[in-house]
Order: structure tokens, then sequence, then C-alpha cells
């Protein structure tokens, strides 16, 4: 007994060094922060090329990102299963260039960047080439003349004049001859407006890149509009006409030119990933000055794929949430209704904020007990009433978001995020309490699961601990082996001090 | 602002809590491959009648929802039985039919149900709602105990049972639990029922406890706890202690009813009984344990492990009149 206490007490203690000892080894040599704080937003951007393969050879060219505006492109990681790979130069471009003979299954390619916007510089000059005119259909070149003499009319110089044609492409309702230039070509605002710039003799080009959001999984190219106004380059956004750099834009390619272009295949698409990371200056500066061999992010979760470190974000906050469980459980003494249950609700609350998560929860946690007290007097089989309690909460969640985004309160969208059934069990096993022990039981053991949810989930949202687990997934192990020391606790918990208090005073 | 007690004071009074019960007692002298007998009341009811320990007559079991109309109809010739989950915990999903009321059948509690709720009971418990993890169960229809008339006036609409904690086959404390209004005639402490202490050496009561509290009275029929004295006393420990060596777990509760005609008789085993003892006892748990192991390193045999509880565990004064009431 005492043995087993010992090898246990030693496992731990060694596990809980070695967590610590990794983390300090990498806040002292690395410069890792060990708080969030000073921190820059480097964002990982992660390229899938996709595509089907056609008869014979294939090549992929892939445009890769000019960093322009002040982004720093920290690391490049290509994954080229199979296939020859090679980056070419050319006249200051970079391509990436994929190859292979023969190819029978659908491919994904991959391409990883880290970037951050170490400045907040607008683009660089540009060279100002006069566009030619378009090749238009004769239809086509006599609206677009209609179109340009009108807004000619109403303008003053080029930045006007652009801004009245996005205005008129960008109505709901365009007039006739900007809705005829629409029609035929497909909708296309932002090839209307470069073909239409043109004729006008105004140099214009697109600049091509991504619309940072964190967690977005399949985010495409978009484009903004470059004008030459005589004195400069003044960028565009083609649907709004806000002129300047958005901040959330990543520029990836300027001027003319395609990003993908893929030979001896079909249905090709490039989409991205998104993720944005907390780092800190230091690091990020670090990283910079080596980013060809800097072993620190292949030891850590940045190395995984974008969407798995997303995942990762929050399967790793877990672990912390089963420790406020285990405490409250085995110091405290708090009875819950199912041992993870109070995770569940709390990983919930992450998504819905704490406030709207009890007010939802509490809502249909009653309304479902209420319905389920009808459902009682059916005498349905268990698997069978469940199941019905199952689909009134369903309809419950339904009701609750359309009934609150008709009133305008978006959060109770949220409410997806409950965990279906284990809220149909909640209901169902605490029915059964309030028949069985009273309404007493049901209001102890539904406020000690509450109770350590919340605590869970104000753990789990605190943006130290998120950091660290995050930054510092070692840490995993120290708290594995205060777990396990909590196992082998056999002291009292606070419940039973209270429990017995009677007990040792009468003596 | 809420009283509690010092852990020093708990542990100098010997009080066990429920993280050491777990590790030090039932993890480490209970095996897990001894639970299923146990935790099934069929195979404890089977293994005790080999033994020819005495357990309350077995109407039927009910394995099967078709099952279930047949039952009821056989029920209806019966006055009085139980039914219960086979593999239920903490004594949840047990209806208790005392008598008839023409169709309907009349609870503990005094409560009339009729044929369709009987349906929908069992059909709870083949689903296993009040089974140890869900899993689905079976049903089982015991004869009902005709408790011994002694005890009755200590237990209000309610089966009084004893409850024996064994460690390592020898008796190591003792309690009744009587039903109360409060309790809803089920005797659980923590809903209202009182729990008597009950000295291992005679027999008699030590102390009683409701809600926690030192009563000396049933608080509806009024018997006083005080004369409480078990009848056949000896029979009820030598029961305890067969069940430890049936079932090979050194730590285990032994739920006993006494009943008029043939005595004490096994109602039940626990291989994770509760703390609640220590406070009908108003002692710790901790000393007689290891008192109790250092007596089942010497004892030779199931008798003397016996005597020598009784004699090292008899305590002489109650509580009762230390309070004063």
């Amino acid at each position: 007994m005492s043995e087993s206490r010992f090898q246990v007490a030693l496992v731990a203690g060694l596990m809980i060094l070695f967590g610590l000892g990794l983390t300090a080894y990498k806040v002292l040599r690395l410069d890792l922060p060990l708080t969030p704080g000073e921190s820059r937003e480097v964002w990982t951007i992660e390229s899938k090329v996709s595509f089907k393969p056609s008869s014979g050879p294939t090549s992929v060219e892939l445009q890769l990102p000019e960093a322009l505006a002040g982004w720093v492109v920290l690391e490049e990681h290509f994954a080229s299963s199979g296939f020859g790979f090679t980056v070419i130069e050319e006249g200051g471009r970079k391509q990436a260039n994929w190859t292979r003979q023969t190819l029978e299954h659908p491919t994904t390619l991959y391409y990883k960047i880290q970037a951050y916007r170490a400045t907040l510089d607008q683009l660089p000059g540009y060279p100002v080439v006069n566009p030619e005119a378009p090749l238009l259909e004769a239809d086509q070149q006599a609206a677009m003349e209609r179109l340009i003499a009108d807004l000619q009319e109403r303008s003053t110089d080029v930045e006007s004049f652009t801004r009245l044609l996005i205005q008129e492409l960008a109505q709901p309702e365009p007039r006739q001859d900007a809705e005829f230039l629409l029609g035929t070509y497909q909708g296309n605002a932002t090839r209307v407006l470069l073909d239409t710039l043109a004729l006008a003799a105004i140099p214009s080009h697109t600049v091509r890149g991504i619309r940072l959001q964190d967690g977005r999984r399949r985010q495409t190219l978009t484009a903004l509009l470059e004008v030459h106004t005589g004195a400069g380059w003044l960028l565009l956004d083609p649907h709004t006409g806000v002129s300047g750099m958005p901040e959330d834009f990543f520029p990836w390619q300027r001027g003319e030119g395609t990003v993908l272009r893929v030979v001896g295949g079909r249905d090709s698409s490039l989409e991205f990933a998104l993720l944005r990371n907390s780092l800190s200056a230091k690091t990020v500066v670090s990283m910079e000055q080596r980013s060809e061999d800097f072993a620190l992010l292949d030891f850590s979760i940045y190395a995984l794929p974008v969407e798995q470190q997303g995942i990762f974000k929050g399967i790793l906050l877990l672990p912390v949430a089963a420790l406020v469980v285990v405490l409250m459980r085995i110091l405290v003494g708090i009875s819950t209704s199912g041992t993870f249950m109070p995770i569940l609700i709390a990983l919930a609350f992450l998504q819905t904020t704490l406030w709207v998560g009890l007010a939802i929860f509490l809502s249909l946690v009653s309304v479902g007990l209420w319905i389920r007290s009808w459902l009682s007097h059916l005498n349905l089989l268990l698997v069978a009433r469940v199941s019905a309690v199952v689909i009134v909460v369903i309809l419950l969640m339904a009701t609750l978001a359309v009934l609150s985004y008709k009133m305008g309160l978006d959060q109770a969208l949220t409410v997806t995020f409950f965990p279906t059934i284990i809220l149909s069990w909640t209901i169902e096993r605490m029915s059964i309490l309030w028949e069985e022990e009273g309404p007493r039981e049901v209001v102890k053991q539904g406020g000690g699961s509450l109770l350590v949810a919340v605590l869970a989930y104000l753990v789990m949202s605190a943006p130290l601990v998120a950091h660290l687990t995050f930054n510092f997934p070692e840490l995993l192990i120290s708290l594995l082996g205060v777990i396990l020391l909590l196992g082998k606790y056999t002291g009292y918990r606070l419940s039973e001090l209270y429990r017995f208090r009677d007990l040792a005073n009468s003596k | 602002m809420i009283r509690l007690v010092s852990p020093s004071t708990l542990r100098r009074h010997g009080i066990l809590g429920m993280n050491r019960r777990n590790i030090s007692f039932i993890s480490a002298w209970n095996e897990r491959r001894n639970y299923p007998l146990v935790d099934n009341k069929l195979l404890t009811k089977t293994a005790a009648l080999d033994r020819g320990i005495p357990t309350p007559e077995l109407y039927g079991v009910i394995d099967h929802q078709f099952q279930i109309a047949r039952m009821v109809d056989d029920l209806m010739d019966r006055q009085g039985f139980v039914i219960k989950p086979v593999q239920g915990s903490g004594g949840k999903g047990i209806l208790v039919v005392v008598g008839r009321e023409g169709e309907g059948f009349v609870k503990s509690s005094g409560a009339v149900i009729d044929a369709s709720d009987l349906r929908r009971h069992t059909s709870n418990i083949l689903a296993g709602l009040y089974s140890l993890g869900g899993r689905n169960d079976f049903a089982m229809i015991e004869a009902l105990i005709d408790f011994n008339p002694y005890l009755a006036q200590f237990s209000y609409e309610g089966v009084p049972d004893v409850r024996v904690i064994v460690f390592r086959g020898v008796p190591v404390m003792a309690m009744i639990r009587c039903a109360t209004h409060a309790s809803d005639g089920k005797a659980n402490l923590h809903q209202g029922a009182v729990g008597v202490g009950i000295d291992i050496g005679t027999g008699r009561s030590i102390a009683a406890v409701q809600h926690g509290r030192l009563v000396t009275s049933h608080p509806d029929t009024g018997a006083s706890f005080r004369e409480l004295e078990l009848p056949d006393w000896e029979a009820i420990l030598d029961l305890a202690a067969s069940c430890a060596e049936m079932t090979g777990l050194g730590y285990l509760g032994a739920d006993i009813v006494l009943d008029r005609q043939r005595g004490p008789m096994l109602l039940e085993l626990n291989a994770r009984p509760g703390l609640a003892i220590q406070v009908a006892n108003q002692e710790g748990l901790v000393h007689r344990l290891q008192v109790a192991s250092r007596i089942a390193d010497e004892a030779a045999g199931h008798e003397e492990r016996i005597r020598l509880a009784r004699e090292t565990f008899h305590r002489p004064e109650p509580v009762f009149e230390s309070v004063g009431s």
C-alpha cells in the first residue's frame, strides 16, 4: 500500500518536474513569454491547393506571396508528398512549382507561412503602364462608353470617377448600362471595373490577398482595386469603395498574373486556413533573425497544420477543466450529476459567454423538466422517452434561436453549442431525482454541477491559462502529475468537515 | 457563518473520510472481480442460498419487456411484494407494495398505484434507469418481509434494516436505519431516516441521529431508542461475517432485515458502504478498522473473530445519557 503510494509520488514528482523544467527551459533559453502580455499577433496562413487528376503529367504553379505593406514572413513550409518541387524566382516574384509524371487520386498540396505585420506601411511604388483598351463586343463597348461619359460628367478627378463607378456597380438595382455590363461579365464586378477603367485610360490593377479571420478554415482570395490617380496609387475596396489597406488584409499578389495554375489537373481550388497566435515581440524578432533553423516551433503545437492547431487550442484547455472537477470532487466534495458533465457545459459557456450560457442552460433545463414531467404520464419505454427528450431539447433550442434572432438578440444563437444529448440525459436524471428524492436533491446536484461548470469556465476562459496550455503543452505532464497525486489523497473533504461537525464536537 | 471542524479534530476522533475509504479500504481490500457478486442481487441471492444464508423468497425475475404483462397478472394474487432492480445502487428503484386496495396496490407510504404504474416502473428497471452506469437490467420480485413486530414501533411506513460493516471478516460497526415520515418510508439517512448506532457487543442502541442531530425517540411513533435492543444479535453478526466470507470482499456493508418467522435475513450487500454509520454511532471508524485488522490476523476462525469483535468493540455506556435530553 505505502509502496504504491511511494511509486505514485515518485512518478508524479518526476512528471511535475519534467513539465516545469521544460517550461523553464523554453522561457529562459528560448525567450517564450510566460504571460500573454506584450505580444505580436502572428498569423499562420495555410494554403491548400486541391485538384483532381486528368491525363498526362501534372504541374502546379503557385504564386508565393510578396510580403508587402509591412508584412514579414517568418517561416515557410511546403508539403509535397511524392511531387518534384522547386521554387523559382522571376522578376522579384517567387513561384512554387510542384510536378509529377502520373497522378491517380485527388490531391492536396500545402504551403504554410507564418507572418506578422511589423509596420503599418502603405504599398510601395509600382510602375505605371498606360492601359490597353479592352477587347469588347460592340454592344458592350457602347454601354461602357455611355457609362464612362455619364460618370465623367459627374466626377472631377480619377478618384471620384472610380468611386462613382464602384457605387454604380454595387447598387442593389444598377442602372441599365451597368446592369447590362454586369450581366455580360457574369456578375464579376471587379472585371467590369478593370475594363471600364482601362477604356477610360486610367491605369489600374488588382491586389489579391486574404482577409484574416481567426479560426477561419476555408477562406478564399479577395481582390482590392488599385488605380493611379496621376499623383500616385490609390487602393480601394471594389465593393464598398473604402480606400486604403484594411488592417485584416494580407496582400498576396499585386498586379497582373494568376496566383494558381494547374496543368494536368481539373477542379482545382485554392483555400486558406487561418489562425492567430500571440507570440512575444522578442520571440518574433529572434524568429525573424534565424528563420532558417528555428527549432523552437518544431517542438510545439505550432508545427501542426493550422486546422489541428485550432482544434488543439480548445482540447488543451480540457485537462485544466478536468483538474477543476478533480479538485472540486476530491478536495471539496461537491456532488455533480455525471462526472464530466460540468466540463461539457463549461465548453458551451466558452462559446456563449457566461451569463448568456447560464440563462440558456437554466431555461432549457427547466422547460425540459416541465415537458419531461408530462412525458412521464405517458408510460414510455426509457430509450424512447430519452429520445423524445432529445427531440424536445432540439426543438427548444431551435425555438430559442429563432425567437431571439427575431428580437435581435444574436447571442442566444450560440445555443447550438450546448451538447444536446448530455442536456437530455441531464434532464432525464434530474427528473427521476425529482420524483425519487424531491426537488431539494435536484437543486443540490444541479447546483453542484453548475458551480463546477462555472468554475471550469472561469479557469478555461482566463487568457493566461489559454496562453500557458497552448505555448507550454508540456505543462500538461505536470498537471497529470498533480492529478495522480490527488488520486492518492486520503485526507478529508471540505464537505466532510461540515458533515461530521457535530460528531466531533459532541464529545 | 458555516461552522466547520478542523481536519485534525476529525483525525483525532478517527473519522473515516470518503477519500480514505475509497483508497485505503475499498480499493485496497475489495477486488474488482468480486464486485459482480455484490452488485448483482440475483447472484448474491444464489450464493447466499448455497451457503444456507437466509434471504427473502424470490417470486420471479423479469428479464424481457414482454414478460411484464404476465408479471402484473401474476402479482394480482399477491398481497405484498417488492420489485427491485437486480443491479440497482443506493436503494434506487425499489418499489414496496404492502397491501391491496381492490385492483390497486398500496405502497409502503400508503399511496395507491395501479397496474400501469407497476408496468412503467418495471420497464424503467429493465431499461437501466436505476442501475450502475445505466446499463440494461433485470427486475426481481421478492416476498415482502414480514418484519419483526418488536421493530415495528421504531419505523414509520417502512422496513427497518440493520447495516453491519464487516472488515476482513470482523464485524466492526452496526446501525439500524428507521424510516420516518420525513424520509417518506425510505431508510435513507440523508432523506431524514433515523440512524441508530448499535453496540457490537450487545446489540443494544448507542445513539440515535436524525439529520445529523442526536435524538432519543422516534419523531413519528414516539418510541424511545434508549430501550432498543436487537433480537437475535448473535445470529445477525454471524450472518454478516458469513457474507464477507461468501463474497471475498475485505470491506463490506451487509444489510440485514429481521423477519418475524425466519429471523435475520440478508437483504443486500454493499461493496461501497457509506460513512453515515459513524454519525449514528457517534464514533469514527478508523480506530475500529485498525483493531479489526489485528483481530483478523490473530483469530483462528469465524466464531473467534465474532467473539473478539464483541469483546473489543463493546461500549458500556450509550451516548444518550451524556447528551441529556
